[in-house]
């Protein structure tokens, strides 16, 4: 709906994809794993490999956690804003064709939190 | 010769209160009304006969003053005690001054704010009676702003994390909640803006925080705050009978009004209790000396009085709002999830956190039999284990925020405490995401409004957290140090944990000093 309001009521969108210095916003969020409390997003290059995003800024953070290493990638199952998704690791962000505030989440079968009790 | 005395009548409270307000106004004689108050029709409002506005007090200026300056006396009075005698000393362990903080970031720019949005909203209406309410509230929220920062500044003398109030509520992440909180109801009309922070706030969701702090203040030995809590008291309840007095008065005006009403309920009473997470996690978690849980002060001060609230106005096909549901699934954890996402967030907050001790557990136990043992302790103590190990657990990275209400995703499915809720919604061209349906809705019935949030981790990557003069492309430029510095976070001393954080050190020490002999 159109706000209400005396005049005109028309603006930019405040996060604009061009307003991030050519850097794409992703959001990820590991199921099953609340020992983070939320996803996280980080000003992705385009060109990054998706294979360099998971072992570097995603693993910086998630890597606390017992069940990150020695997950199987291949095993793993995405979602991109809801929608099922199944990323190529060598191919970039742009290249897997993730686009700005993209919201990825992923889940780990057989790694499911600890004690496995999506925690 | 005799002069000839003229008994002259005191005027009647009401004839005062007549005088003093509507017999203030006039009738416009060379503009149209409609240009003098060009900002109260447009929200769609219709009303007919502003003289059916009462106020349920009839309070006029000069008696105004008088109230005001009686209990300005002896509420200073009380804060030069506290701080002459060392009153911080005698609280009940350090840990409480995080409350205090919490109070001074987060609320007290709110009364702030709301002394702004009464007084421009005292300029709008067009008749008299509303405007002068508007303005003694406007009054009220300045002097409850002051008397805040007053009482506390006893505490900034001494420890971390209040110094910068008026910056970090301007630019620190967690506190542009309650900023954004406030800058959508001081852009809306003057309808929603009474509707939201007159009604929804001050009468709904009023007892909801300032029972848990005001009480928490006198269960922890704080005689400063404590104190502004009782001056502002009688202040709230005249706001929340004025409230009340707002809502029937627009209802009965005009069929018209009551689904426009209803929809900013729906819309506030979802808004104020996001917010209220804050609350709720002081109450369970940062109050050393507990009060109540947050779902106990949720059943009195919600389900019971606002029940009866609610059906009060279904007679006026007013119904509780859908979001109050939700809510109810949400009572068991809100404060757990908000606790265990600022454990982990500590690094850009401006109070420190602390695990819970078997003991704290033990009584969250008690108080969410059905939600603490089975999700949280798990996470509790797992960090436990991390902080003895000397790797403390601890999330640098950005949240991912809602468009909305700005607070990190961290809420859970409704019904399902295992999965994050996310939603998502397209407008222009762009994607936007939300922590829960009811935000989702907000968006899309005002998109043009949400589109323009500043989502404060997406103010750090666009380079808006920095200062000025800073080059990001200089070598070896650190984007999450500069980030702090920008804030006016110290870190590691207004950051991170209470344990070993110079305020624990200082308080420990002070005490000792004050209560032994060399």
């Amino acid at each position: 709906m159109a706000v209400k309001a005396i005049d005109t009521y028309e603006f930019e969108p405040a996060d604009k994809a061009e307003n991030f210095h050519g850097a794409c916003v992703i959001y990820a969020g590991w199921d099953g794993h609340l020992l983070f409390s939320s996803p996280y997003a980080w000003p992705l290059p385009p060109d990054l490999p998706f294979a360099h995003f998971i072992a570097g800024p995603m693993a910086e953070i998630f890597g606390q956690h017992p069940d990150w290493a020695g997950i199987d990638w291949n095993s793993a199952v995405w979602t991109r804003n809801g929608e099922a998704f199944a990323p190529d690791m060598q191919a970039s962000i742009a290249a897997n064709g993730l686009s700005h505030k993209d919201a990825l989440r992923f889940r780990t079968p057989g790694r499911d939190g600890l004690n496995g009790a999506g925690i | 010769m005799d002069m000839p005395v003229t008994k002259k009548k005191k005027l009647g409270l009401k004839e005062r209160y007549a005088l003093m307000t509507r017999g203030l106004g006039w009738e416009p004689s060379y503009q149209p009304i409609d240009d003098i108050f060009p900002m109260d029709r447009f929200e769609g409002i219709k009303i007919h006969d502003w003289d059916a506005w009462e106020d349920p007090f009839r309070l006029t200026m000069d008696a105004y003053w008088k109230y005001q300056a009686e209990k300005e006396r002896k509420l200073y009075a009380i804060v030069d005690a506290f701080a002459q005698s060392n009153g911080h000393l005698t609280l009940s362990d350090a840990r409480y001054i995080n409350t205090v903080k919490l109070f001074v970031n987060g609320f007290a720019p709110l009364e702030y704010m709301s002394h702004r949005g009464f007084a421009h909203i005292g300029r709008q209406f067009r008749d008299v009676g509303p405007r002068v309410a508007c303005m003694m509230q406007s009054l009220d929220e300045m002097r409850h702003s002051q008397t805040q920062i007053h009482a506390i500044s006893n505490y900034n003398r001494y420890y971390s994390g209040m110094a910068e109030f008026r910056h970090h509520h301007d630019y620190l992440p967690y506190l542009q909640v309650p900023k954004s909180f406030f800058e959508d109801a001081a852009t809306g009309g003057p309808f929603e803006f009474i509707v939201a922070i007159g009604f929804a706030f001050e009468y709904v969701l009023t007892n909801l925080v300032f029972v848990p702090f005001i009480s928490g203040a006198a269960y922890n030995g704080d005689m400063g705050a404590m104190t502004f809590g009782f001056s502002a008291q009688s202040d709230e309840a005249r706001h929340m009978t004025l409230g009340l007095e707002v809502i029937k008065f627009v209802l009965e005006q005009d069929p018209v009004n009551v689904p426009i009403v209803q929809k900013w309920l729906n819309k506030w009473t979802w808004r104020g209790v996001r917010l209220l997470t804050l609350v709720a996690m002081m109450q369970d978690y940062m109050l050393p000396k507990r009060v109540m849980s947050w779902a106990e002060a949720w059943e009195i001060y919600f389900e019971e009085n606002c029940g009866a609230l609610f059906r009060d106005l279904a007679r006026y096909g007013i119904v509780m709002p859908p979001c109050v549901e939700q809510i109810r699934l949400e009572r068991d954890h809100l404060s757990h999830i908000a606790w265990c996402h600022f454990y982990q967030a500590r690094g850009t907050s401006d109070f420190h956190v602390w695990l819970p001790s078997k003991e704290d557990m033990d009584w969250l136990s008690a108080k969410y039999p059905d939600t603490f043992d089975r999700y949280y302790r798990p996470r509790y103590e797992y960090w436990a284990k991390c902080e003895a190990e000397g790797k403390p657990f601890e999330a640098t990275a950005v949240p991912m925020q809602c468009q909305v209400c700005q607070i990190p995703m961290m809420f859970t499915e409704p019904g399902d405490p295992l999965t994050l809720c996310q939603r998502h919604a397209d407008y222009k061209g762009e994607q936007y995401h939300f922590c829960s349906d009811h935000c989702r809705d907000i968006f899309e019935d005002e998109p043009e409004k949400f589109i323009q949030s500043k989502i404060a981790g997406h103010e750090v990557f666009k380079g808006n957290a920095f200062r000025p003069g800073t080059d990001p492309t200089a070598e070896g430029f650190n984007p999450a140090a500069e980030a702090l510095a920008f804030f006016r976070i110290e870190h590691g001393r207004d950051n991170g944990l209470h344990n070993g954080s110079t305020d624990e050190r200082n308080f420990a020490l002070w005490r000792g000093l004050a209560k032994a002999n060399d």
